[in-house]
């Protein structure tokens, strides 16, 4: 025996184990602490990420609805050559809606005498509006015809409650305080109603004056002929350097020298790959500025490391047995590779693709430095023209708007951060079932 | 024939050459594949790479040599004399280039036939007009200087496409007649096409290489270019950033320090926020969480390294500008008035934490689950309580590995472009408060490029500087957090 355990100490348990000393009190406080630090920091990350959906969703979604005022009017052909033979054209037009629309307001009711500037004020410059639809469709003379007309997006932002009624000023010119008891009166009686504006979809950017008529669906088909050329591109290369460096790649110099550089490229900020796509495609190659296809390229080569990473897991995640049974049958180490290992691995590459591509749909920087940000008013007339012609994308088009300072088009660069996320989200869900549907475990 | 189209035929040719190739082979094994050396498949493949080859790589290579050899001789034959005051030769030679792809344009839409393009004079036309209406605009009146040189250069340009085409379909026929006279049973077709791919698969990888040699040059030939319009002392040692708007240089102040101090307090804000919060919940999910917490709450986390950043610009620009200037601001609630706006450091730097904390908790959480049991097992076998040992054993041993994972998000801090540009501000200035507007290299580098301003003047080159500081510093970080992060890693192997 040693005399070890003769002399117990002082600072020992003296006293009984079920009593719970200051000193392990104070350790069990601080062990309590700590943890309760972890939950903390997980609930301010997971806070901080419901207040930012919270931010999207609640700014965003009012850009999906738009006032708009409902009229059934009929022109005849009387009043359409009457109109079409005087100086001012639209005026008269004009005037016929008016008196269509008065004939309503009364019917329910209303007492309101618009005049020219008042309807101007709620519901812009119908007249224009009206003489097209006529003049293009000459066949609904005469019958009784629903106009469904845009109103004017102060308005709109009152519907919305985004403009308030004492933010106006009595000297202000684009709207009046008694502009919204019309408006309200209309709104009661069913006349004027805020409906799901297609047009944001489809629609193309409009200038500062007609902010409410302003779409993303020209910037999310120049975003689509970005990620084909994207996927065109990085797909194949990607995959081709993958086999390369994972199956046939001697260990020397040259081998590590292209890892080096392909793990630094994946830590390159964006921007320099925007300088690179400013300087190579567009100064040196004279490619033209502000395409979807030199957008595409640049992203192209932010894309590529990306996929050559995921593609490589993938392949390695191959066992040898296969490569072995392969070669023993007498396939030739290509065969071996392109015929049994790629099929093999193909369902992981696809997923990194994907994600890849996702991660590129959402890139900006690089694109403000090709020039992506100018004001596009129009679809492309062919694939080639998408492909050359100057686009927008989508993450391009709400910088765009954020940097305007009308209220309205704020509205829509959230409502366009709605989009792209739900297009980020199908394809990460495209992904994980993808990854969860072929993923085998060998 | 345009480049495209003449692509188009080469491969046609080839389809008709892996028909050919793969007919001929059977054939000289009297129809019964077993006779071949190879699947009668490579001997078509053969054939194809025969005739598309050589004849796409000086396809290539004209492409390229092209514009070089004919803009040299259309540009020694401008006089010196007529190149105009304040206008160099260079500058002369892009409106002439413009000018020639306008008529180009206009052809082809068919505004004016081919002879007019060729033999307009501006004293009789106006050209500037004319192409306005095809959409090409051209920024000043055009000379007949340059509009005979924008004609020469469509006529040597044509002929060189004439002589173009003729080769490249040459050599198309000739590596098709080529392989046709190699294509026989005994020939090893499966070895020269397996070569080839091996060469593009080399090709493949080697695109890595050559994006970095982009960068390189395209920021070294343009820092040059800045460095010979602008002193390289005061771009490194000036304190004042005031680029001039003219684009006439002279009066600008192009000082990099007061983007780096930006730039860097930025990115301490950032880790301020996202190292301790990634950091804690890492170490909550790897080592307290039960699974089930674990597979909620680290997915969700993970969400935010998905949103893009332009997102996170916006929530900086409209959300938490606008919150933080409630609390700091003009009678804001702490009345304090620290803020003058709501683009700030602090609301940068705050959203930007947020976006580092997944960035910074999934590395560390491989980083801590890389540490052994064995020690957790053991500091436990002492009698410590779980914080101890992760406090005392588990962070300690995986300290240098969360030292690079820091290093990599301020390298993601450092190069963030988006967040910056709309949420912290467009004032360079050197100030220690939080809450004034400052900006950063990167916001500068697409204002830089984004303005009207000429490429050549120093006001936009300035953008290749910062770039290149940009690329020196991010870089300099990963290598140096990949060193750090691979060596501890070897050391648990």
């Amino acid at each position: 025996m040693t005399d070890a355990s003769a002399a117990p100490q002082s600072s020992a348990h003296s006293g009984s184990l079920h009593e719970v000393d200051a000193r392990t009190r104070r350790r069990n406080a601080q062990e309590a602490r700590f943890k309760a630090y972890g939950i903390g920091a997980i609930t301010i990350g997971l806070v901080a990420l419901v207040i930012l959906l919270w931010a999207i969703l609640s700014n965003g979604i009012p850009a999906f609805q738009r006032a708009v005022v409902q009229i059934d009017m009929t022109v005849t052909q009387e009043q359409f050559d009457a109109a079409e033979g005087t100086l001012f054209k639209t005026r008269e037009y004009e005037a016929l809606f008016v008196s269509a629309l008065t004939d309503e307001l009364n019917a329910a009711g209303i007492n309101a005498d618009l005049e020219s500037d008042a309807l101007e004020r709620l519901l812009g410059k119908v007249g224009g509006t009206i003489r097209q639809f006529y003049r293009d469709n000459p066949d609904q003379l005469g019958q009784p015809v629903q106009f469904e007309l845009a109103a004017a997006s102060r308005v709109d932002r009152y519907f919305k409650g985004t403009l308030k009624r004492e933010d106006i000023g009595p000297e202000n010119r684009f709207i009046q305080p008694a502009d919204f008891d019309v408006a309200d009166a209309m709104r009661e009686a069913g006349l004027m109603k805020q409906v799901f504006d297609w047009n944001f979809i489809t629609g193309v950017d409009t200038g500062v004056d007609n902010p409410g008529g302003a779409g993303i669906g020209a910037s999310v088909l120049g975003s689509f002929f970005m990620m084909f050329v994207v996927l065109v591109l990085a797909l194949p290369i990607g995959v081709a350097a993958s086999i390369y460096l994972e199956e046939f790649a001697p260990k020397n110099r040259f081998t590590d020298f292209i890892e080096v550089n392909i793990s630094n490229l994946a830590a390159v900020p964006s921007i320099v790959f925007g300088i690179l796509g400013l300087a190579v495609f567009i100064q040196f190659m004279h490619l033209p500025q502000s395409a979807p296809l030199v957008g595409g390229l640049v992203l192209t080569l932010m894309t590529l490391p990306t996929i050559i990473i995921s593609t490589r897991a993938s392949l390695k995640a191959v066992p040898p047995s296969i490569r072995d049974a392969a070669l023993g049958v007498g396939a030739s180490k290509m065969q071996s590779v392109f015929h049994h290992v790629l099929p093999l691995a193909a369902p992981g590459i696809l997923t990194g693709t994907i994600i890849g591509l996702a991660q590129a749909l959402g890139e900006t920087a690089p694109l403000l430095l090709i020039g992506m940000v100018g004001f596009v008013a129009r679809y492309p007339d062919t694939f080639l023209g998408g492909l050359e012609g100057p686009n927008s994308a989508m993450p391009a088009q709400i910088y765009n708007w954020a940097a305007r300072s009308d209220p309205v088009f704020t509205e829509k660069a959230w409502g366009g951060i709605i989009i792209l996320l739900v297009f980020l989200l199908a394809m990460n869900i495209i992904a994980i079932i993808l990854r969860r549907r072929f993923e085998r475990r060998w | 024939m345009s480049a495209f189209w003449l692509f188009l035929l080469v491969l046609g040719i080839a389809a008709v050459s892996f028909v050919i190739g793969r007919g001929r082979a059977m054939q000289s094994a009297s129809g019964d594949a077993r006779n071949l050396h190879s699947l009668p498949v490579y001997y078509g493949a053969n054939a194809a790479i025969f005739v598309i080859v050589p004849s796409l790589i000086v396809l290539v290579v004209w492409m390229l040599v092209q514009p070089m050899v004919v803009g040299s001789r259309i540009q020694a034959s401008i006089p010196d004399e007529m190149v105009r005051d304040g206008s160099t030769i260079g500058l002369m030679m892009s409106d002439v280039r413009r000018l020639a792809d306008g008529l180009d344009l206009a052809v082809a839409e068919g505004v004016m036939d081919e002879e007019f393009a060729s033999s307009m004079r501006t004293d009789l036309t106006d050209v500037r007009g004319r192409l306005g209406d095809v959409g090409v605009a051209l920024g000043s009146d055009v000379s007949s200087t340059i509009l005979r040189a924008a004609q020469q250069l469509r006529e040597a340009n044509a002929a060189w496409y004439n002589w173009r085409s003729i080769v490249v379909i040459a050599l198309a026929l000739a590596g098709l007649a080529y392989a046709y006279s190699k294509t026989h049973k005994d020939f090893r077709a499966r070895n020269t096409v397996e070569q080839v791919t091996l060469y593009l698969l080399i090709a493949a990888a080697s695109i890595a290489i050559l994006t970095t040699i982009g960068i390189l040059l395209s920021l070294i030939f343009n820092t040059l270019e800045f460095f010979r319009l602008y002193p390289a002392s005061e771009f490194f040692f000036l304190l004042e950033w005031a680029p001039s708007f003219s684009g006439r240089g002279g009066s600008s102040s192009l000082g990099v320090l007061p983007l780096l101090w930006g730039t860097f307090y930025i990115s301490l804000v950032a880790l301020a926020v996202a190292v301790p919060i990634g950091l804690l919940s890492a170490i909550y999910l790897s080592e307290y969480a039960s699974p089930g917490v674990r597979a909620f709450a680290k997915p969700l986390l993970e969400v935010l390294a998905g949103i893009p950043t332009i997102v996170y610009g916006l929530f900086a620009l409209l959300t938490v500008g606008p919150f933080l200037v409630t609390f700091f601001g003009q009678d804001g609630y702490l009345g304090v008035n620290w803020m003058g706006g709501g683009t700030a450091v602090m609301t940068a730097g705050l959203v930007m934490g947020i976006m580092l904390i997944p960035f910074v908790s999934s590395l560390s959480d491989d980083i801590i689950n890389a540490v052994p049991q064995a020690m957790r097992d053991g500091s436990l076998g002492l009698g410590a309580t779980k914080s101890e040992t992760i406090k005392q054993v588990v962070l300690p041993a995986a300290l240098p590995g969360i030292v690079g994972a820091i290093l990599l998000a301020a390298s993601r801090a450092i190069g963030e472009t988006m967040i910056v540009v709309l949420g912290a501000g467009a004032a360079a200035r050197l100030s220690m408060n939080p809450f004034d507007a400052m900006t950063t290299v990167t916001a500068k580098i697409v204002s830089q490029l984004t303005g009207d301003s000429d490429f050549a003047s120093p006001e936009a080159l300035v953008a290749f500087a910062l770039g290149m500081t940009l690329f020196v510093i991010t870089l300099g970080l990963n290598v140096f957090a990949l060193y750090i992060v691979r060596k501890y890693r070897e050391q648990y192997e």
